[in-house]
Protein backbone atom coordinates (compact mmCIF):
# COMPACT_ATOMS: atom_id res chain seq x y z
CA UNK A 1 0.00 0.00 0.00
CA UNK A 2 2.92 2.32 0.55
CA UNK A 3 4.38 1.91 -2.70
CA UNK A 4 2.76 3.51 -5.19
CA UNK A 5 3.72 3.21 -8.91
CA UNK A 6 2.54 7.15 -9.25
CA UNK A 7 5.26 9.13 -10.38
CA UNK A 8 3.62 12.63 -11.51
CA UNK A 9 1.96 13.34 -8.16
CA UNK A 10 4.88 12.48 -5.72
CA UNK A 11 6.86 15.15 -7.55
CA UNK A 12 5.15 17.43 -5.35
CA UNK A 13 6.35 16.06 -2.07
CA UNK A 14 9.76 15.54 -2.73
CA UNK A 15 12.17 18.11 -1.24
CA UNK A 16 13.78 20.21 -3.73
CA UNK A 17 16.41 20.83 -1.28
CA UNK A 18 18.29 17.87 -0.46
CA UNK A 19 20.85 17.46 -3.06
CA UNK A 20 18.74 16.13 -5.92
CA UNK A 21 18.70 13.03 -4.25
CA UNK A 22 15.13 12.80 -3.20
CA UNK A 23 13.93 14.43 -6.18
CA UNK A 24 15.86 11.45 -8.34
CA UNK A 25 15.00 9.01 -6.22
CA UNK A 26 11.01 9.53 -5.11
CA UNK A 27 10.08 7.47 -8.39
CA UNK A 28 11.27 4.34 -7.12
CA UNK A 29 10.48 5.14 -3.39
CA UNK A 30 6.35 5.66 -4.09
CA UNK A 31 6.27 9.05 -2.55
CA UNK A 32 2.72 9.21 -3.50
CA UNK A 33 1.79 6.15 -1.41
CA UNK A 34 3.80 8.05 1.12
CA UNK A 35 1.81 11.50 1.23
CA UNK A 36 -1.70 9.34 1.23
CA UNK A 37 -0.45 7.28 4.25
CA UNK A 38 0.20 10.43 5.84
CA UNK A 39 -2.93 12.37 5.61
CA UNK A 40 -4.59 9.38 6.72
CA UNK A 41 -2.66 8.75 9.69
CA UNK A 42 -3.95 12.11 10.60
CA UNK A 43 -7.21 11.36 10.02
CA UNK A 44 -6.84 8.37 12.38
CA UNK A 45 -5.35 11.24 14.75
CA UNK A 46 -7.64 13.77 14.22
CA UNK A 47 -11.18 12.56 13.81
CA UNK A 48 -11.78 10.44 16.73
CA UNK A 49 -10.88 13.72 18.52
CA UNK A 50 -13.13 15.91 16.46
CA UNK A 51 -16.16 14.01 16.84
CA UNK A 52 -16.55 15.69 20.49
CA UNK A 53 -17.09 19.02 18.91
CA UNK A 54 -19.16 17.85 16.73
CA UNK A 55 -21.55 15.85 18.96
CA UNK A 56 -21.97 18.94 21.27
CA UNK A 57 -23.80 20.64 18.65
CA UNK A 58 -26.08 17.69 18.64
CA UNK A 59 -29.73 18.46 19.32
CA UNK A 60 -29.69 14.83 21.23
CA UNK A 61 -28.42 13.31 24.49
CA UNK A 62 -27.37 10.26 22.91
CA UNK A 63 -23.88 10.65 20.57
CA UNK A 64 -25.32 8.32 17.79
CA UNK A 65 -25.79 8.88 13.83
CA UNK A 66 -27.37 10.32 12.29
CA UNK A 67 -27.00 13.96 13.57
CA UNK A 68 -30.74 15.18 14.98
CA UNK A 69 -30.28 19.12 15.08
CA UNK A 70 -28.17 21.58 15.69
CA UNK A 71 -28.05 23.56 19.06
CA UNK A 72 -25.70 25.13 21.50
CA UNK A 73 -27.84 24.32 24.81
CA UNK A 74 -25.45 21.71 25.63
CA UNK A 75 -23.01 24.88 26.22
CA UNK A 76 -25.41 26.41 28.19
CA UNK A 77 -25.89 24.55 30.30
CA UNK A 78 -21.89 24.16 30.93
CA UNK A 79 -21.84 27.89 31.31
CA UNK A 80 -24.50 27.38 33.71
CA UNK A 81 -23.12 24.12 36.20
CA UNK A 82 -21.65 25.49 39.07
CA UNK A 83 -19.34 22.65 40.24
CA UNK A 84 -17.71 23.03 36.90
CA UNK A 85 -16.96 26.72 37.39
CA UNK A 86 -15.37 25.89 40.73
CA UNK A 87 -13.66 22.80 39.09
CA UNK A 88 -12.03 25.09 36.58
CA UNK A 89 -11.25 27.64 38.69
CA UNK A 90 -9.13 25.49 40.89
CA UNK A 91 -7.51 23.64 37.85
CA UNK A 92 -6.43 27.18 36.61
CA UNK A 93 -4.78 28.22 39.79
CA UNK A 94 -3.13 24.62 40.49
CA UNK A 95 -1.82 25.02 36.32
CA UNK A 96 -0.74 28.51 37.10
CA UNK A 97 1.27 27.80 40.32
CA UNK A 98 2.76 24.61 38.81
CA UNK A 99 4.10 25.87 35.57
CA UNK A 100 5.25 29.56 37.27
CA UNK A 101 7.27 27.11 39.74
CA UNK A 102 8.12 23.89 37.20
CA UNK A 103 9.11 26.93 34.89
CA UNK A 104 11.79 28.76 37.40
CA UNK A 105 12.98 25.56 38.66
CA UNK A 106 13.57 24.75 34.67
CA UNK A 107 15.33 27.79 33.91
CA UNK A 108 17.83 27.31 36.77
CA UNK A 109 18.29 24.11 35.47
CA UNK A 110 18.59 24.42 32.15
CA UNK A 111 21.15 27.00 32.35
CA UNK A 112 23.22 25.24 34.38
CA UNK A 113 22.85 21.81 32.49
CA UNK A 114 23.27 23.81 28.88
CA UNK A 115 26.97 25.11 30.06
CA UNK A 116 27.90 21.40 30.72
CA UNK A 117 29.05 20.23 34.83
CA UNK A 118 29.97 17.28 36.87
CA UNK A 119 27.28 15.08 36.97
CA UNK A 120 25.13 16.83 34.84
CA UNK A 121 23.89 13.68 33.10
CA UNK A 122 23.05 12.19 36.66
CA UNK A 123 20.77 15.41 37.44
CA UNK A 124 19.41 15.61 33.78
CA UNK A 125 18.37 11.85 34.11
CA UNK A 126 16.93 12.05 37.68
CA UNK A 127 14.74 15.29 36.57
CA UNK A 128 13.34 13.14 33.77
CA UNK A 129 12.38 10.34 35.40
CA UNK A 130 8.78 11.22 36.40
CA UNK A 131 8.64 10.64 32.50
CA UNK A 132 9.36 6.53 32.95
CA UNK A 133 6.96 6.54 36.34
CA UNK A 134 3.55 6.13 35.26
CA UNK A 135 0.94 8.51 36.65
CA UNK A 136 -0.72 5.89 38.99
CA UNK A 137 2.54 4.85 40.89
CA UNK A 138 3.48 8.50 41.67
CA UNK A 139 -0.19 9.69 42.40
CA UNK A 140 0.00 6.56 44.86
CA UNK A 141 3.52 7.64 46.16
CA UNK A 142 2.59 11.15 46.80
CA UNK A 143 -0.56 10.41 48.63
CA UNK A 144 1.75 8.09 51.03
CA UNK A 145 3.56 11.05 51.78
CA UNK A 146 1.06 13.19 52.09
CA UNK A 147 -0.35 11.03 54.57
CA UNK A 148 2.23 10.59 56.58
CA UNK A 149 3.27 13.80 57.16
CA UNK A 150 -0.42 14.71 57.88
CA UNK A 151 -0.85 17.35 55.50
CA UNK A 152 -4.28 17.60 54.44
CA UNK A 153 -5.40 16.34 50.55
CA UNK A 154 -5.60 20.00 49.07
CA UNK A 155 -4.42 21.52 45.39
CA UNK A 156 -1.48 22.73 47.27
CA UNK A 157 -0.52 18.85 47.66
CA UNK A 158 -1.76 18.29 43.23
CA UNK A 159 0.74 21.25 43.21
CA UNK A 160 3.40 19.91 44.40
CA UNK A 161 2.79 16.48 42.15
CA UNK A 162 2.42 18.65 39.54
CA UNK A 163 5.15 20.26 39.52
CA UNK A 164 7.28 16.77 40.01
CA UNK A 165 5.44 15.94 36.28
CA UNK A 166 5.96 19.50 34.61
CA UNK A 167 9.68 19.58 35.58
CA UNK A 168 11.03 17.08 32.27
CA UNK A 169 8.85 19.24 30.19
CA UNK A 170 10.21 22.57 31.35
CA UNK A 171 13.91 21.46 31.44
CA UNK A 172 13.90 19.84 27.99
CA UNK A 173 11.99 23.22 26.42
CA UNK A 174 14.45 25.70 28.24
CA UNK A 175 17.39 23.52 27.39
CA UNK A 176 16.61 23.67 23.94
CA UNK A 177 16.93 26.79 24.10
CA UNK A 178 19.91 27.78 26.13
CA UNK A 179 21.71 25.02 23.48
CA UNK A 180 21.37 27.56 20.67
CA UNK A 181 22.67 30.43 23.24
CA UNK A 182 25.97 31.98 22.04
CA UNK A 183 27.70 32.54 25.97
CA UNK A 184 30.09 34.90 24.24
CA UNK A 185 27.13 37.51 24.66
CA UNK A 186 26.91 36.65 28.28
CA UNK A 187 31.23 37.14 28.36
CA UNK A 188 30.29 40.14 26.59
CA UNK A 189 28.76 41.80 29.20
CA UNK A 190 30.52 41.07 32.09
CA UNK A 191 33.20 42.31 30.38
CA UNK A 192 31.52 45.15 30.11
CA UNK A 193 31.12 45.65 33.46
CA UNK A 194 27.73 44.11 34.60
CA UNK A 195 27.58 42.11 36.86
CA UNK A 196 25.80 38.58 37.37
CA UNK A 197 22.41 39.52 37.81
CA UNK A 198 22.22 42.82 35.59
CA UNK A 199 24.13 40.27 32.72
CA UNK A 200 20.87 38.02 33.62
CA UNK A 201 18.51 40.21 33.47
CA UNK A 202 19.66 42.67 30.03
CA UNK A 203 21.01 40.19 28.16
CA UNK A 204 20.40 36.28 29.34
CA UNK A 205 16.93 36.61 29.94
CA UNK A 206 15.49 38.47 26.74
CA UNK A 207 17.34 35.91 24.43
CA UNK A 208 15.44 32.57 26.05
CA UNK A 209 12.53 34.73 26.98
CA UNK A 210 10.36 32.74 24.27
CA UNK A 211 11.62 29.21 25.69
CA UNK A 212 10.77 31.07 28.82
CA UNK A 213 6.95 31.37 27.72
CA UNK A 214 6.92 28.33 26.01
CA UNK A 215 7.45 26.92 28.97
CA UNK A 216 5.03 28.37 31.01
CA UNK A 217 2.50 27.31 28.15
CA UNK A 218 3.50 23.60 27.85
CA UNK A 219 3.51 22.59 31.42
CA UNK A 220 0.37 24.68 32.03
CA UNK A 221 -1.42 22.38 29.69
CA UNK A 222 0.63 19.05 31.42
CA UNK A 223 -0.55 20.47 34.45
CA UNK A 224 -4.25 21.27 33.20
CA UNK A 225 -4.29 17.83 31.66
CA UNK A 226 -3.43 15.49 34.69
CA UNK A 227 -5.94 13.63 35.84
CA UNK A 228 -4.69 10.37 37.86
CA UNK A 229 -2.18 12.47 40.13
CA UNK A 230 -4.80 15.12 41.09
CA UNK A 231 -7.54 11.84 41.27
CA UNK A 232 -5.28 10.94 44.51
CA UNK A 233 -4.49 13.99 46.06
CA UNK A 234 -7.18 16.57 45.74
CA UNK A 235 -8.95 15.82 48.20
CA UNK A 236 -12.38 17.27 48.04
CA UNK A 237 -11.20 19.87 45.45
CA UNK A 238 -11.79 18.80 42.72
CA UNK A 239 -9.70 19.63 39.28
CA UNK A 240 -11.58 19.44 36.00
CA UNK A 241 -10.30 16.30 34.49
CA UNK A 242 -11.13 14.57 38.17
CA UNK A 243 -14.74 16.21 37.89
CA UNK A 244 -15.30 14.99 34.73
CA UNK A 245 -13.88 11.44 35.66
CA UNK A 246 -16.87 11.94 38.13
CA UNK A 247 -19.01 13.15 35.08
CA UNK A 248 -18.90 9.89 32.88
CA UNK A 249 -20.68 7.77 35.17
CA UNK A 250 -23.77 9.29 34.61
CA UNK A 251 -24.93 8.44 31.03
CA UNK A 252 -27.34 11.91 31.16
CA UNK A 253 -24.63 14.04 31.55
CA UNK A 254 -22.51 13.24 28.29
CA UNK A 255 -23.82 16.33 26.30
CA UNK A 256 -22.62 18.44 28.79
CA UNK A 257 -19.12 16.82 29.15
CA UNK A 258 -18.94 16.69 25.00
CA UNK A 259 -19.39 20.40 25.08
CA UNK A 260 -16.47 21.30 28.11
CA UNK A 261 -14.57 18.51 26.52
CA UNK A 262 -14.83 20.64 22.63
CA UNK A 263 -14.08 23.57 24.78
CA UNK A 264 -10.96 22.31 26.23
CA UNK A 265 -9.49 20.45 23.19
CA UNK A 266 -9.34 23.96 21.05
CA UNK A 267 -8.72 26.17 24.27
CA UNK A 268 -5.67 23.89 24.36
CA UNK A 269 -4.46 23.28 20.85
CA UNK A 270 -4.25 26.73 20.47
CA UNK A 271 -2.16 27.54 23.42
CA UNK A 272 0.45 24.24 21.85
CA UNK A 273 0.19 26.11 18.42
CA UNK A 274 1.07 29.19 20.61
CA UNK A 275 3.62 27.89 22.44
CA UNK A 276 5.37 26.07 19.54
CA UNK A 277 5.19 29.42 17.28
CA UNK A 278 6.83 31.19 20.46
CA UNK A 279 9.18 28.45 21.00
CA UNK A 280 10.61 28.77 17.50
CA UNK A 281 11.07 32.57 17.35
CA UNK A 282 14.61 33.74 16.77
CA UNK A 283 15.81 30.37 16.67
CA UNK A 284 17.67 30.57 13.28
CA UNK A 285 15.76 27.29 11.50
CA UNK A 286 18.54 24.99 12.01
CA UNK A 287 17.50 21.63 10.48
CA UNK A 288 18.37 19.97 13.79
CA UNK A 289 15.77 21.74 15.89
CA UNK A 290 12.48 19.99 16.25
CA UNK A 291 10.32 18.38 18.23
CA UNK A 292 8.04 19.48 21.27
CA UNK A 293 9.54 18.81 24.25
CA UNK A 294 10.33 15.19 23.76
CA UNK B 1 34.69 41.84 74.33
CA UNK B 2 37.41 41.56 72.38
CA UNK B 3 36.76 37.95 71.60
CA UNK B 4 33.58 38.58 70.33
CA UNK B 5 34.36 40.61 67.66
CA UNK B 6 37.38 38.72 66.36
CA UNK B 7 34.94 35.90 66.33
CA UNK B 8 32.59 38.19 64.38
CA UNK B 9 35.28 38.91 61.85
CA UNK B 10 36.46 35.62 61.58
CA UNK B 11 32.78 34.63 60.94
CA UNK B 12 32.17 36.90 58.29
CA UNK B 13 35.61 36.50 56.25
CA UNK B 14 34.60 32.98 56.73
CA UNK B 15 31.26 34.17 54.49
CA UNK B 16 33.44 36.43 52.59
CA UNK B 17 35.27 33.26 51.48
CA UNK B 18 32.54 30.75 50.72
CA UNK B 19 30.89 33.88 48.58
CA UNK B 20 34.11 34.23 46.90
CA UNK B 21 34.55 30.93 46.38
CA UNK B 22 30.54 30.48 44.61
CA UNK B 23 31.84 34.07 43.13
CA UNK B 24 34.89 32.39 41.29
CA UNK B 25 34.07 29.08 40.88
CA UNK B 26 31.11 28.24 38.04
CA UNK B 27 31.25 24.73 39.47
CA UNK B 28 29.95 26.09 43.05
CA UNK B 29 27.75 28.26 41.55
CA UNK B 30 26.31 25.90 39.19
CA UNK B 31 25.38 23.26 42.23
CA UNK B 32 23.92 26.18 43.58
CA UNK B 33 21.79 27.00 41.02
CA UNK B 34 20.24 23.55 40.33
CA UNK B 35 19.71 23.06 44.18
CA UNK B 36 16.60 24.14 44.04
CA UNK B 37 15.19 21.83 41.22
CA UNK B 38 16.57 18.71 43.18
CA UNK B 39 15.57 20.02 46.23
CA UNK B 40 11.67 19.65 44.83
CA UNK B 41 12.57 16.53 43.32
CA UNK B 42 14.13 15.01 46.03
CA UNK B 43 10.65 16.15 47.90
CA UNK B 44 8.53 15.19 45.27
CA UNK B 45 9.70 12.19 43.59
CA UNK B 46 12.62 10.39 45.59
CA UNK B 47 10.67 10.75 49.17
CA UNK B 48 7.51 9.44 47.82
CA UNK B 49 9.02 6.06 45.95
CA UNK B 50 11.05 5.54 49.13
CA UNK B 51 8.17 5.92 50.67
CA UNK B 52 6.40 3.78 48.43
CA UNK B 53 9.06 0.71 48.76
CA UNK B 54 9.00 0.98 52.77
CA UNK B 55 5.08 0.77 52.48
CA UNK B 56 5.10 -2.67 50.60
CA UNK B 57 7.47 -3.93 53.35
CA UNK B 58 4.72 -3.10 55.92
CA UNK B 59 0.76 -4.68 56.38
CA UNK B 60 -2.69 -3.70 57.26
CA UNK B 61 -3.70 -5.23 60.35
CA UNK B 62 -7.59 -4.02 59.94
CA UNK B 63 -7.41 -0.43 60.25
CA UNK B 64 -4.04 -0.22 61.78
CA UNK B 65 -0.69 -0.02 60.03
CA UNK B 66 1.51 -2.39 61.24
CA UNK B 67 5.43 -1.53 60.70
CA UNK B 68 6.92 -4.54 61.15
CA UNK B 69 9.15 -5.75 57.69
CA UNK B 70 7.67 -8.30 55.91
CA UNK B 71 7.63 -9.64 53.05
CA UNK B 72 3.96 -10.75 53.31
CA UNK B 73 2.63 -8.92 50.64
CA UNK B 74 5.14 -9.73 48.06
CA UNK B 75 4.55 -13.61 49.02
CA UNK B 76 1.09 -13.12 48.38
CA UNK B 77 1.23 -11.59 44.85
CA UNK B 78 3.11 -14.61 44.03
CA UNK B 79 0.95 -16.88 45.55
CA UNK B 80 -2.03 -15.45 43.81
CA UNK B 81 -2.62 -17.06 40.18
CA UNK B 82 -4.89 -14.05 39.47
CA UNK B 83 -2.06 -11.27 40.20
CA UNK B 84 0.11 -13.14 37.62
CA UNK B 85 -2.30 -13.63 34.77
CA UNK B 86 -3.14 -9.72 35.41
CA UNK B 87 0.42 -8.57 34.78
CA UNK B 88 1.08 -10.88 31.95
CA UNK B 89 -2.09 -9.23 30.66
CA UNK B 90 -0.71 -6.26 31.34
CA UNK B 91 2.55 -6.90 29.45
CA UNK B 92 0.82 -8.93 26.33
CA UNK B 93 -1.61 -5.35 26.29
CA UNK B 94 1.33 -2.97 26.28
CA UNK B 95 3.45 -5.20 23.95
CA UNK B 96 0.89 -5.40 21.25
CA UNK B 97 0.67 -1.37 21.86
CA UNK B 98 4.01 -0.76 21.33
CA UNK B 99 4.17 -3.00 17.90
CA UNK B 100 1.07 -1.67 16.62
CA UNK B 101 2.29 2.33 17.53
CA UNK B 102 5.55 2.04 16.00
CA UNK B 103 4.68 0.18 13.15
CA UNK B 104 2.04 2.79 12.25
CA UNK B 105 4.30 5.32 13.38
CA UNK B 106 7.27 4.59 11.40
CA UNK B 107 5.86 5.26 7.66
CA UNK B 108 4.69 8.88 8.74
CA UNK B 109 7.96 9.78 10.68
CA UNK B 110 9.52 8.15 7.65
CA UNK B 111 7.54 10.92 5.43
CA UNK B 112 8.21 13.98 7.58
CA UNK B 113 11.85 13.20 7.63
CA UNK B 114 11.95 12.64 4.04
CA UNK B 115 8.85 13.92 2.08
CA UNK B 116 7.59 16.84 3.92
CA UNK B 117 10.52 19.31 2.95
CA UNK B 118 9.25 22.76 4.05
CA UNK B 119 6.26 21.61 5.31
CA UNK B 120 8.44 19.59 7.94
CA UNK B 121 7.13 22.11 10.87
CA UNK B 122 3.58 22.25 10.13
CA UNK B 123 3.43 18.23 9.82
CA UNK B 124 5.35 17.73 13.27
CA UNK B 125 2.97 20.13 14.68
CA UNK B 126 -0.14 18.72 13.55
CA UNK B 127 1.10 15.32 14.59
CA UNK B 128 2.00 16.48 18.46
CA UNK B 129 -1.09 18.83 19.11
CA UNK B 130 -3.27 15.47 19.61
CA UNK B 131 -0.42 14.56 22.46
CA UNK B 132 -0.63 17.81 24.36
CA UNK B 133 -4.65 17.55 24.39
CA UNK B 134 -6.51 16.20 27.40
CA UNK B 135 -5.83 12.61 27.46
CA UNK B 136 -8.53 11.61 29.19
CA UNK B 137 -10.85 13.31 26.61
CA UNK B 138 -9.48 11.05 23.99
CA UNK B 139 -10.34 7.85 25.65
CA UNK B 140 -13.58 8.84 26.27
CA UNK B 141 -13.71 9.94 22.58
CA UNK B 142 -13.26 6.39 21.78
CA UNK B 143 -15.72 5.29 24.48
CA UNK B 144 -18.24 7.08 22.51
CA UNK B 145 -16.70 5.35 18.90
CA UNK B 146 -16.54 2.00 19.84
CA UNK B 147 -19.86 2.13 22.30
CA UNK B 148 -23.49 -0.01 21.93
CA UNK B 149 -24.86 3.04 21.02
CA UNK B 150 -21.56 4.56 19.44
CA UNK B 151 -20.74 6.21 16.60
CA UNK B 152 -19.54 3.11 14.74
CA UNK B 153 -22.05 1.41 15.43
CA UNK B 154 -25.12 4.14 14.88
CA UNK B 155 -23.23 4.87 11.49
CA UNK B 156 -23.63 1.23 10.09
CA UNK B 157 -27.01 0.79 11.19
CA UNK B 158 -27.60 4.46 9.18
CA UNK B 159 -26.55 2.90 6.14
CA UNK B 160 -28.27 -0.04 6.58
CA UNK B 161 -24.82 -2.33 6.15
CA UNK B 162 -25.56 -3.87 9.69
CA UNK B 163 -29.21 -4.33 11.17
CA UNK B 164 -27.79 -4.76 15.16
CA UNK B 165 -24.90 -3.17 16.95
CA UNK B 166 -21.57 -4.82 17.15
CA UNK B 167 -20.78 -5.94 20.62
CA UNK B 168 -17.60 -6.41 20.34
CA UNK B 169 -16.21 -3.10 19.49
CA UNK B 170 -15.82 -1.95 23.08
CA UNK B 171 -15.25 -3.21 26.46
CA UNK B 172 -12.30 -5.67 25.40
CA UNK B 173 -8.23 -6.01 24.97
CA UNK B 174 -8.37 -4.96 21.70
CA UNK B 175 -10.74 -1.67 22.67
CA UNK B 176 -7.41 -1.05 24.59
CA UNK B 177 -5.19 -1.63 22.34
CA UNK B 178 -6.74 0.69 19.88
CA UNK B 179 -7.14 3.88 22.26
CA UNK B 180 -3.88 3.19 23.66
CA UNK B 181 -1.72 3.21 20.09
CA UNK B 182 -4.20 6.52 19.56
CA UNK B 183 -3.34 7.62 22.52
CA UNK B 184 0.77 7.34 22.33
CA UNK B 185 1.22 8.18 18.45
CA UNK B 186 3.42 10.95 19.35
CA UNK B 187 5.64 8.76 21.86
CA UNK B 188 6.31 6.55 18.44
CA UNK B 189 6.58 9.65 15.89
CA UNK B 190 9.28 11.98 17.39
CA UNK B 191 12.35 9.79 18.54
CA UNK B 192 11.75 7.73 15.79
CA UNK B 193 11.35 11.05 13.06
CA UNK B 194 14.52 12.59 15.07
CA UNK B 195 16.58 9.15 14.44
CA UNK B 196 15.80 9.43 10.49
CA UNK B 197 16.56 12.82 10.92
CA UNK B 198 20.10 12.11 12.02
CA UNK B 199 20.71 10.08 8.78
CA UNK B 200 23.65 11.28 6.59
CA UNK B 201 21.99 11.74 3.27
CA UNK B 202 25.08 10.98 1.68
CA UNK B 203 24.99 7.58 2.99
CA UNK B 204 21.81 7.03 1.13
CA UNK B 205 23.34 8.48 -2.03
CA UNK B 206 26.38 6.04 -2.02
CA UNK B 207 23.86 3.09 -1.54
CA UNK B 208 21.74 4.29 -4.38
CA UNK B 209 24.86 4.52 -6.25
CA UNK B 210 26.68 1.51 -5.52
CA UNK B 211 23.06 -0.39 -7.02
CA UNK B 212 21.22 -0.80 -3.92
CA UNK B 213 17.37 -0.49 -4.89
CA UNK B 214 14.97 1.59 -3.23
CA UNK B 215 13.77 -1.80 -0.53
CA UNK B 216 17.42 -2.72 -0.34
CA UNK B 217 18.65 0.74 0.52
CA UNK B 218 16.16 0.90 3.35
CA UNK B 219 16.72 -2.20 5.16
CA UNK B 220 20.76 -2.13 4.56
CA UNK B 221 20.76 1.61 5.48
CA UNK B 222 17.60 3.38 6.74
CA UNK B 223 16.15 0.95 9.00
CA UNK B 224 19.48 -0.05 10.77
CA UNK B 225 20.69 3.65 11.11
CA UNK B 226 16.90 4.63 12.51
CA UNK B 227 16.65 1.65 14.95
CA UNK B 228 17.57 3.75 18.34
CA UNK B 229 14.59 6.02 17.75
CA UNK B 230 12.59 2.57 17.01
CA UNK B 231 13.91 1.10 20.57
CA UNK B 232 13.26 4.66 22.32
CA UNK B 233 9.95 4.74 20.75
CA UNK B 234 9.60 1.28 21.96
CA UNK B 235 10.50 1.99 25.48
CA UNK B 236 8.68 5.15 26.04
CA UNK B 237 5.11 3.59 24.73
CA UNK B 238 5.67 0.19 26.72
CA UNK B 239 6.85 1.52 30.10
CA UNK B 240 3.81 4.21 30.84
CA UNK B 241 1.07 1.97 28.95
CA UNK B 242 1.62 -1.15 31.32
CA UNK B 243 0.53 1.25 34.12
CA UNK B 244 -2.31 2.87 32.16
CA UNK B 245 -4.91 3.28 34.17
CA UNK B 246 -8.00 5.45 32.20
CA UNK B 247 -7.96 3.70 29.53
CA UNK B 248 -8.22 -0.10 30.95
CA UNK B 249 -11.14 1.31 33.03
CA UNK B 250 -12.69 3.09 30.30
CA UNK B 251 -12.84 0.66 27.49
CA UNK B 252 -11.50 -2.49 28.54
CA UNK B 253 -14.27 -4.23 30.25
CA UNK B 254 -13.74 -6.91 32.49
CA UNK B 255 -11.41 -8.69 30.49
CA UNK B 256 -8.95 -5.76 29.51
CA UNK B 257 -8.56 -5.03 33.23
CA UNK B 258 -4.62 -4.01 33.90
CA UNK B 259 -2.81 -3.94 36.51
CA UNK B 260 -3.13 -0.12 37.26
CA UNK B 261 -7.01 -0.82 38.11
CA UNK B 262 -5.80 -3.60 40.86
CA UNK B 263 -3.45 -0.90 42.28
CA UNK B 264 -6.03 2.03 42.47
CA UNK B 265 -8.63 -0.60 44.06
CA UNK B 266 -6.07 -0.97 46.99
CA UNK B 267 -6.49 2.63 47.68
CA UNK B 268 -9.98 2.94 47.66
CA UNK B 269 -12.49 -0.16 47.75
CA UNK B 270 -10.05 -2.25 49.30
CA UNK B 271 -8.13 0.09 50.99
CA UNK B 272 -4.99 -2.19 52.03
CA UNK B 273 -2.28 0.01 51.07
CA UNK B 274 0.77 -1.94 51.84
CA UNK B 275 -0.49 -4.28 49.39
CA UNK B 276 -1.00 -1.64 46.43
CA UNK B 277 2.76 -0.34 46.81
CA UNK B 278 4.26 -4.21 46.51
CA UNK B 279 1.86 -4.57 43.35
CA UNK B 280 3.77 -1.06 42.38
CA UNK B 281 7.33 -1.75 42.91
CA UNK B 282 6.56 -5.32 41.60
CA UNK B 283 4.84 -4.89 38.52
CA UNK B 284 7.36 -1.44 38.26
CA UNK B 285 10.13 -3.88 38.62
CA UNK B 286 9.35 -6.62 36.39
CA UNK B 287 8.40 -3.74 33.09
CA UNK B 288 12.21 -2.15 33.53
CA UNK B 289 13.48 -6.01 33.90
CA UNK B 290 11.91 -6.61 30.02
CA UNK B 291 12.52 -2.77 28.86
CA UNK B 292 16.78 -3.52 29.69
CA UNK B 293 16.40 -7.01 28.27
CA UNK B 294 14.57 -5.95 25.70
CA UNK B 295 16.93 -3.38 24.55
CA UNK B 296 20.29 -5.52 25.22
CA UNK B 297 18.35 -7.86 23.11
CA UNK B 298 18.21 -5.77 19.96
CA UNK B 299 21.24 -4.15 20.66
CA UNK B 300 23.00 -7.75 19.82
CA UNK B 301 20.99 -8.38 17.10
CA UNK B 302 21.59 -5.11 15.39
CA UNK B 303 25.28 -5.92 16.44
CA UNK B 304 25.02 -8.99 14.51
CA UNK B 305 23.50 -7.21 11.29
CA UNK B 306 26.55 -5.28 10.74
Amino acid sequence: MLRSPAASPSRRFAPQDQGGWASRNTRHDGGGGLAIYAILYLAFLYVPVLLLPLFSFNDSAFITFPLTGFTTKWYAAMAGDEEMRAALANTLKVGAAASLISTILGLLTAKVLARGIRGGAFFAGFASLPLFIPDIVLGIALLMLVTSLDIPLSLESVVVGHVAICLPFAIAVLLSRFEGFDLSLEEASRDLGENGWMTFWWVTFPLVLPGIVASLLLTFIVSFDDFLIAFFLCGTDTTLPVYIWGELRFPYKLPNVLALGATILIASSALIALAEWVRRQGVSGSPRDHGIGI
Amino acid sequence: MAGAKSELRLKTSGLARIGRVFRHSDAARGYLLISPAMAVLLFALAAPLALLVLYSFWSENGLVLDTHPTLSQYAAIASREGYRSLFLRSVAISSLVTLVTVALAYPMAYFVAFRAGGAKFVWLLLLTIPFWTSYLLRVFAWKVILGYDGVINSALIGLGLISRPLEFLLYNPTAVVVTLAHAYAAFAILPIYVSLEKIDRSLLEAAADLGDGPLRRFFRVTLPLSLPGVLGAAVLIFVPTTGDYVTPTLVGGSDGVMIANIIQVQFGRVNNWPLGAALAIGSMAAVAVIAVSFIQAARLAVARIR
